[in-house]
């Protein structure tokens, strides 16, 4: 179990390491030179070999390289190109901001999802669950911006409920943060909470079929006993697999959310970060991006066999 | 963000979405592009001179002042005469304890204009945080700012500044004549390399301090545009000890100070209680950056401004029609939207080619399709507030049976690649079919501003057409009278003109600079297609903010609330 956990830690760091070669070499290969931008329409070439040089941007690619992750090893993304202020602070202000939003949406799609989904598959091919099965149809198909969209426009600008867009740091104003918060977690979380609907869905009828719920059955349990004692513990496996995809595309998808809601997230300091060409802004926050993605997938593996002793069996 | 119909409130709400949805979109689809995700920025380079203006629009591609730039507008420091003395603004009156809270679309990507020419550092620092010795007042004149006044020589080459002897740095640094000529040389030794609006101080030959509160400049040869040009952020005054890491510690003389950046979020600046003239209006001004323009509505909808800069949806206005709460200031700025001709390719070298594209472009009724007639029309590259404007914009009027005749039965295909701005991206798809109906077929497509459009139209000139809002001040030389600038276009006539007008008086400069743009506007070097206003919304207690946009500066000394 450790030995697994162990082997599973080292697989990390090595695709860690190796993601971060990769956005290096990408982030290189980039057209758009990072001084261009910053001297702009006016800028002579000699200008902008001038400022690629201060960047230090003319040396060799290795030598860039090791110079960077070695900082980033200790902590220290660097000085972005453009604010010439510390890329690390921001970046963890900004991801701090992405999270909050991120897995208040989980939230409210996992609410919605289990119990909808549960029911959804209990009455499967009766009414209420073909209901609930159109409705996280429609919401599937709609996309998290237009959610917020239509939101805004109704609840914030049309009954002026809420505020339409904006962010308060939640520890200088927790009511303001939660104000602000209500509709861009909504708008995630009805999409996220429809898509997940369906796994819930799927993965409860799975079970539902399964030889030891019918067994349960015959002991003179109820359909749903049964599945509450038995069958999510089971069901839970493929919907987690699920949640943890969801989390990891929504630290970077969100961008959209946060443009619509203008919150200073992750992903618009990314998205403002290339069209400067800042390129080491944007290595530094891909980098953070893929280490929190490899985490969560070893959080999510850890988890399995949390849930499922055979899982834990076999891990040994 | 295309706008097709003119007709704007009825279908408001549901083009606001479909708007939306476009920016949203474009957006994704650039996360996909990078593979790491993203979306747009105009920061850096980008836009602004015009804070008011267009904020996002603009390319900074001229440089204010540039060379033979253009007079003082409207003030004529002539021989021996000396301009007034007095204080730089009016005492703004209102709650002194206010905090305002202004939009704008382009953010600064530091606060050092000195390496950095993205127009959005200047729009929020220069004559806020930084002051120059002399400033362009919001009626376009120059006036006296730390220099409390100045006389020139009779042979237009000796310029003797007399400075206020109780102005300070934030860093408590007394402003000295010193500083003046430090910042001065600082121009031509650590600006040179870097920033090319820099070049407005090639016409110095030396600056020298008589005395802590005398100045004495003196230029190489007459220019008309050398004091012009140090009303620009080029003319700001920093500290010798000052000037450590400018991109991150400003440290002026001015009545803000900038007390803290969230890169792309917000820009605070506060109240300086040690300003050297009248106090600020305010305690605290936000600069907040909004990338869409329908969520900066929605924020002066919901009270979270108190200001849009720059209205980037004319068609709009009419959700801030309640006038007990809302301000709306239409003015005039200096920018001219070009559609911009590569004049040294082909077919674009062929005059006849450019003059049938003016004459199938109808520009009144492109005018109201995508800026809801917000603007004027114009035939050159002047706008109605430069002295040597004349009306032009009658030289091509729309006349598609003509433009036919003078492409003589041929057909073309041209690419007109413009940037991700709001009235670029709504102007060239109604631009392609109209010279569709004249027979030259038009690629339109869209690149991320700034780094595409500066790598690829800007600097490589690798395009047919483009679509720029030219927002600089006095821009006519940078534009025209270089050879080497995107347009390409090398006219030793125009050069000669530009030239001689910025060394001679001021009315051969009027003179010289009306036949340049006569010239150009017969040339059919670009097409002219309007001058850009300047749409502000504000909340109705906000006083004191400029009707036209004359300088690179949102400028807040006159601005207070309540």
């Amino acid at each position: 179990m450790v030995l697994a956990l162990l082997r599973r830690l080292a697989v990390l760091l090595v695709s860690a390491l190796v993601a971060s070669v990769l956005i290096f070499l990408i982030m290189s290969v980039l057209p758009g030179s990072p001084a261009q931008v910053a001297l702009g329409t006016g800028a002579t070439p000699d200008a902008v070999r001038a400022l690629e040089q201060q960047m230090g941007l003319d040396r060799p690619l290795p030598t860039q390289y090791v110079e960077w992750i070695g900082g980033v090893l200790h902590g220290d993304f660097g000085l972005s190109y453009t604010s010439r202020q510390p890329i690390g602070p921001q970046l963890f202000d900004r991801l701090s901001v992405t999270l909050w939003l991120v897995l208040g949406g989980m939230v409210v799609a996992l609410l919605l999802a289990v119990p909808f989904g549960v029911i959804a598959a209990l009455r499967n091919g009766r009414p209420t669950g073909l209901v609930i099965s159109a409705l996280s149809q429609i919401g599937v198909a709609i996309p998290a911006f237009l959610a917020g969209m239509l939101l805004i426009a109704l609840v914030a600008m049309r009954w002026n409920w809420l505020p339409p867009n904006g962010y308060v740091v939640p520890a200088t104003d927790p009511v303001g943060f939660l104000r602000h918060m209500i509709l861009p977690w909504l708008a995630l979380g009805l999409v996220q909470g429809a898509v997940l609907t369906r796994y819930v869905r799927s993965s409860v009828l799975d079970q539902l079929g399964q030889d030891y719920l019918r067994t349960a059955r015959a002991k003179g349990m109820t359909a749903t006993a049964a599945l509450r004692r038995h069958g999510l513990r089971n069901a839970s496996i493929p919907v987690l697999t699920v949640l943890g995809v969801q989390l990891v595309t929504l630290m970077i998808g969100a961008v959209v959310i946060e443009r619509v809601f203008v919150i200073p997230g992750v992903g618009s300091m990314l998205s403002d970060a290339v069209s400067n060409r800042d390129l080491i802004t944007v290595q530094g926050i891909v980098l953070v991006l893929v280490v929190f993605a490899l985490l969560v997938g070893f959080v999510v593996d850890v988890l399995y066999t949390v849930i499922d002793p055979r899982l834990r069996v076999q891990a040994r | 963000m295309n706008r097709h119909e003119s007709s704007p409130p009825a279908a408001t709400p549901r083009r606001r979405r479909l708007r939306f949805a476009a920016g949203a979109l474009a957006a994704a689809l650039v996360v996909t592009a990078c593979g790491a995700g993203s979306s747009t920025q105009p920061a850096s380079t980008a836009p602004a001179t015009t804070a008011t203006a267009t904020t996002d629009g603009q390319a900074t591609a001229g440089q204010a002042s540039n060379g033979a730039g253009g007079g003082s507008v409207g003030s004529q420091p002539g021989a021996g005469a000396s301009g007034s003395d007095g204080s730089a603004a009016p005492a703004p009156s209102g709650d002194p304890n206010a905090t305002l809270n202004v939009g704008f679309v382009a953010a600064p990507a530091s606060l050092d204009f000195t390496q950095d020419s993205g127009a959005a550092i200047p729009q929020a620092l220069l004559y806020n945080v930084y002051e120059t010795l002399v400033r362009m007042t919001p009626t376009g004149e120059i006036a006296p700012l730390l220099a409390s006044k100045w006389t020139v020589s009779d042979d237009q080459k000796v310029y003797t500044f007399t400075l206020r002897d109780n102005a300070k740095f934030s860093n408590g640094a007394a402003f000295t004549a010193e500083d003046a000529v430090f910042s001065i040389n600082r121009v031509k030794s650590d600006w040179a390399k870097t920033v090319a609006v820099a070049q407005g101080m090639s016409t110095v030959a030396k600056a020298e301090a008589v005395n802590p509160t005398t100045l004495r400049v003196t230029l190489t040869k007459p220019s008309q545009s050398w004091l012009f040009s140090m009303t620009t952020r080029i003319g700001a005054m920093f500290s010798r000890t000052g000037v450590a890491e400018l991109a991150t510690k400003a440290v002026g003389t001015g009545p803000y100070l900038v007390s803290a950046n969230q890169p792309n979020v917000k820009l605070t600046l506060t109240r300086n209680p040690d300003y050297w003239g009248t106090k600020a209006g305010m305690q605290t001004v936000n600069f907040m950056y909004y990338k869409d323009p329908t969520a900066m509505n929605n924020a002066e909808l919901s009270r979270a401004i108190n200001v849009i800069s720059s209205v980037q949806t004319p068609d709009q206005l009419d959700q801030f029609g309640d006038t007990a709460k809302y301000q709306i200031i239409e003015g005039t700025t200096t920018g001219e939207v070009l559609l911009s001709f590569n004049n040294s390719k082909a077919p674009l070298n062929n005059k006849n080619v450019r003059q049938a594209i003016s004459y199938a472009i109808d520009r009144k009724g492109l005018l109201d399709t995508v800026w809801a007639g917000k603007g004027a029309l114009i035939g050159s590259h002047a706008v109605p507030t430069d002295p040597w404007y004349t009306d032009l914009a009658n030289t091509y009027p729309y006349d598609p049976a003509k433009a036919k005749e003078l492409l003589g039965g041929k057909t073309y295909t041209l690419r007109l690649r413009v940037p991700n701005l709001p009235y670029a991206t709504a102007a060239a798809p109604v631009i392609a079919s109209q010279l569709q109906q004249v027979g030259i077929t038009v690629k339109v497509d869209t690149l991320d501003f700034p780094a595409d459009w500066l790598t690829q139209v800007f600097t490589n000139a690798d395009y047919d057409m483009s679509i720029v809002n030219h927002v600089e001040p006095n821009d006519l030389a940078t534009l025209w009278g270089n050879p080497e600038y995107y347009t390409r276009y090398d006219n030793p006539e125009v050069q000669k003109l530009l030239a001689d007008g910025d060394a001679g008086t001021r009315d051969q400069m009027i003179a010289d600079y009306r036949k340049a743009t006569e010239i150009l506007a017969d040339d059919a070097a670009g097409v002219w297609l309007w001058a850009f206003p300047n749409l502000l919304v504000a909340d109705v207690d906000v006083k004191g903010l400029a009707k036209n946009q004359v300088s690179e500066s949102f400028d807040l000394t006159g601005v207070s609330v309540g």
